[in-house]
């Protein structure tokens, strides 16, 4: 417990509050207003009960709640709030942060540690901040004859290329930041820029051990690549669609992981090896090769690509969930309403509160099905790991297939069938 | 038509030339250690070809403290305490040997309790090294939870000995004449029930690493000594058990009560990495029932030291003896000219006979197996620089 210093005296404390309410009040005036004014005057705001919305009178109508409903509503169903919060990339990075801190925890619990306890009182709940900080505050070294513009770009075109996949996922009906009708092929295909930046950045560090991480994870990659494709396909054919929403829709009844549990296997282990995480960390090996490709990366280089990393396991977690989980799909827990007698415009959808519930409940619990080999299994070795994904995947990626197309021709799933919604 | 043609073989022969490769174009030299998170305090170069280690040079002498020659300006007491640097987690079984050749050399017999504490606490000792040394075989593998385990339970053993000699990694607990001291009150007990504990988590151990099929892919069948390669190059400890020889210090040669301890020595005729990671951990169950015999077997009281002079020492002569350690047999050759200082201590210890089958498994296997076999043949630098 804080105790008071030995020259403590009220005056002063007061004193000092009431400096720094007045700075508050100076930057907040001078600074902060007119630079929201600046901002609303270029976002176009919604006519509101007839009037077109001002600046002035959106500040004035801050002050009723009754009239700012219109405007949060407006404001969460714009392009802007999904690229940016919901769906998008805050979402997404909040789930990314929560995997960290969650993995730290849960591997440490598996090998009766503790984990993080101190930063942030409550069981080190801060320490992920901390250790941001401490990453921020690293000099970013690049190596002598390193091919600076591939160096620098390369992290920021891994976070992006994250970004992009997570872009494709929806999290409820109607909740995606790009909804194609090809979505699946856009998820492969963005998945298929991971191995060139690994290449590429690996390349552009000038070092022996990047080197081999980088070849060992293109090797790697396109070796998965082809079990992973094929483990989607039986799921497209049951559900008739390209289109990430239509397939999460199509298993309202019954999940696909029920009929199709071979490619749900085949899908997780070849998640597990496009994200590098053990037992497939081999570009990352460090007894063999230091640190693989990451070796040269030092400080918010680092940080950068631990968090496309995460970003990128939640976006597999979530298209694992959406193939073969039922999406969104799970029982009504939340009511109705929750201001009974209410009549005004409504924030709270009682469906899409319900489907983001069960979507991020089932997306968290496979997030620890990916965290947890973490804990049991050692690494493998580049030809185990190459003849597992060319000979035995592929073949058992097949087999669904066959039962797949077998469900939709004896009419039993599939547009028409018997257990189709 | 004739020109188009010869355009296009010089065109080709101009690629062939730019795509000629040289021995060094092909092979990448590699430099493992001492910097490296895969060596420890030790380099060795290998060149590799692609995924194939083509070359390998080991090179220890990073940790050399000059034990040996420290030893000639100390006397006989006061070599202990810097004797056991080397291998500061196998401190007892390196001050064993140690302690039993000065014996031999100035003539002093050990307290029956004295001898049977000493066995117990060399026992212990090795629980604890090699529980340190599966941790980082773990880690190797990229295994962590088999780093955390060991390690952890590793603990227990280190506050037995704590109890038992009153430090918890560097002991100085062998002294010629006997050990520093007694038995703590209600120790017996105590170390029963750690070592009911650790038999069970062993079993642990069994399950989540040496059944787990991803750790027998990557070290079954690969780096495999034979047993004529393996005397040859003359290894010892786990590694020469691991290639079929039941050979055993404590067995063959049994120093203090070892004779009267019923025991197995554990081998394994696979040769491979497997096996030379599976005979420890054998070794550590024999241990347990070792553990527990001396402790049955022990006279409950007596002396455990023998009374010396302040200053022992020996008439000219010269004395070999050699113990079982974590690593294998650890023999201290030592030429006394007469007066309280050795003239002469020579330490032969297995790091470094093991680490010579080195370049020798490691040429030819992939570069993903260097840290199994590596680690696998019980090597610690730091010994074997002395």
């Amino acid at each position: 417990m804080a105790t008071a210093p030995k020259d403590f005296r009220f005056g002063n404390f007061v004193g000092s509050l009431i400096q720094l309410i007045f700075w508050i009040l100076i930057i907040v005036t001078l600074v902060g207003l007119p630079l929201i004014f600046i901002i609303l005057f270029y976002v176009p705001l919604p006519p509101v009960n007839g009037e077109v919305l001002t600046p002035y009178l959106f500040f004035s109508m801050m002050v009723d709640p009754t009239r700012t409903i219109p405007i949060i509503n407006f404001m969460i169903h714009t392009d802007m709030f999904r690229v940016a919060v919901f769906p998008g990339f805050s979402y997404a990075a909040l789930l990314a942060a929560a995997t960290i801190f969650i993995e730290r925890k849960f591997l440490a619990k598996m090998q009766l540690r503790i984990g993080p306890l101190y930063a942030g009182k409550i069981e080190g709940i801060l320490q992920l901040i901390a250790d941001g900080l401490k990453l921020i505050s690293k000099e970013i070294i690049v190596p002598s004859g390193a091919d600076k513009l591939i160096f620098w770009t390369a992290p920021v075109a891994f976070v992006v290329t994250a970004a992009a996949v997570v872009s494709l996922i929806p999290a409820a009906p109607g909740w995606v930041v790009a909804d194609l009708d090809v979505g699946i092929i856009a998820v492969f295909a963005f998945l298929g820029f991971f191995p060139l930046i690994a290449l590429l950045f690996s390349w552009a560090s000038n070092s022996k051990y990047p080197f081999i991480g980088g070849m060992r994870a293109l090797h790697q990659m396109i070796a998965f690549e082809i079990p992973f494709i094929l483990s989607a396909l039986p799921v497209v054919i049951l559900a008739g669609s390209l289109n990430l929403t239509d397939m999460a829709n199509a298993q309202y009844s019954y999940w696909f992981v029920f009929f199709l549990p071979i490619s749900a296997f085949v899908f997780y282990i070849s998640s597990l090896a496009e994200l590098e995480r053990i037992p497939f960390d081999l570009p990352e090996a460090e007894s063999e090769i230091v640190a693989g490709w990451l070796t040269e990366t030092s400080g918010m280089i680092y940080g950068l690509i631990q968090l496309g990393t995460y970003v990128k396991l939640y976006a597999l977690a979530g298209l694992f969930v959406i193939l073969f989980l039922g999406g969104w799909a799970g029982p009504q827990i939340f009511p109705e309403e929750i201001m009974p007698g209410y009549t005004g415009e409504k924030i709270y959808n009682a469906t899409t509160v319900n489907a983001v519930f069960w979507f991020t409940l089932k997306s968290l619990g496979m997030i620890m099905l990916i965290l947890l080999p973490r804990g049991i299994n050692p690494r493998i070795r580049i030809d185990i790991l190459l003849h597992t994904g060319w000979y035995k995947l592929i073949v058992l990626a097949f087999i669904n297939i066959f039962v797949a197309l077998l469900l939709v021709y004896g009419g039993v799933l599939g547009p028409g069938g018997l257990l189709s919604t | 038509m004739e020109n188009l043609d010869q355009k296009f073989n010089e065109t080709i022969k101009m690629g062939l030339e730019i795509v000629k490769e040289t021995e060094e174009d092909r092979l990448m030299t590699l430099s493992v250690g001492p910097q490296h998170p895969g060596s420890g305090h030790f380099r060795f170069t290998i060149k590799v070809d692609g995924d194939y280690v083509v070359y390998c040079d080991p090179d220890p002498g990073y940790v050399h403290r000059g034990e040996e020659k420290m030893c000639e300006y100390r006397n006989f007491i006061q070599n202990i305490p810097h004797l056991e640097r080397p291998v500061i987690h196998d401190s007892t079984n390196i001050t064993y040997s140690y302690s039993l050749a000065v014996e031999e050399l100035a003539n002093i017999q050990v307290p029956i309790r004295g001898q049977y504490i000493r066995a117990l606490a060399s026992e212990l000792n090795r629980q604890v090294y090699t529980l340190y040394w599966l941790g980082i075989y773990g880690i190797f593998l990229g295994h962590s939870t088999m780093f955390m385990w060991p390690v952890g339970d590793r603990e227990l053993f280190i506050d037995l000995l704590e109890a038992l000699t009153g430090a918890r990694v560097t002991h100085a607990f062998n002294i010629p004449g006997g050990v520093r001291n007694d038995m703590p009150e209600g120790f017996k007990d105590r170390c029963l029930s750690q070592v009911a504990y650790f038999e069970k988590r062993l079993d642990e151990y069994e399950d989540i690493f040496y059944n787990n099929p991803l750790f027998r892919q990557r070290t079954e069948g690969v780096g495999i000594l034979t047993k004529e390669d393996a005397i040859k190059l003359g290894v010892t400890g786990s590694v020469l058990r691991a290639s079929g020889i039941p050979f055993d210090v404590r067995k063959a040669e049994p120093y203090d009560i070892y004779n009267e301890v019923d025991f197995k020595v554990q081998y394994m005729k696979t040769c491979d990495s497997f096996a030379r990671s599976m005979v420890p951990f054998l070794d550590m169950r024999e241990s347990c029932q070792i553990i527990r015999q001396l402790l049955d077997k022990m006279p409950q009281s007596g002396e455990v030291r023998a009374k010396l002079q302040p200053n022992p020492k020996g008439p000219v002569g010269e004395s070999y003896k050699r113990v079982e350690s974590g690593r294998g047999a650890l023999g201290y050759y030592i030429v006394s000219d007469g007066t309280p200082k050795p003239y002469r201590v020579k330490l032969s210890v297995g790091s470094f006979r093991n680490i010579l089958a080195l370049p020798h498994l490691l040429i030819g296997s992939k570069l993903a197996d260097m840290p199994s076999i590596y680690w696998s043949l019980n090597y610690w630098p730091v010994e074997a620089d002395r």
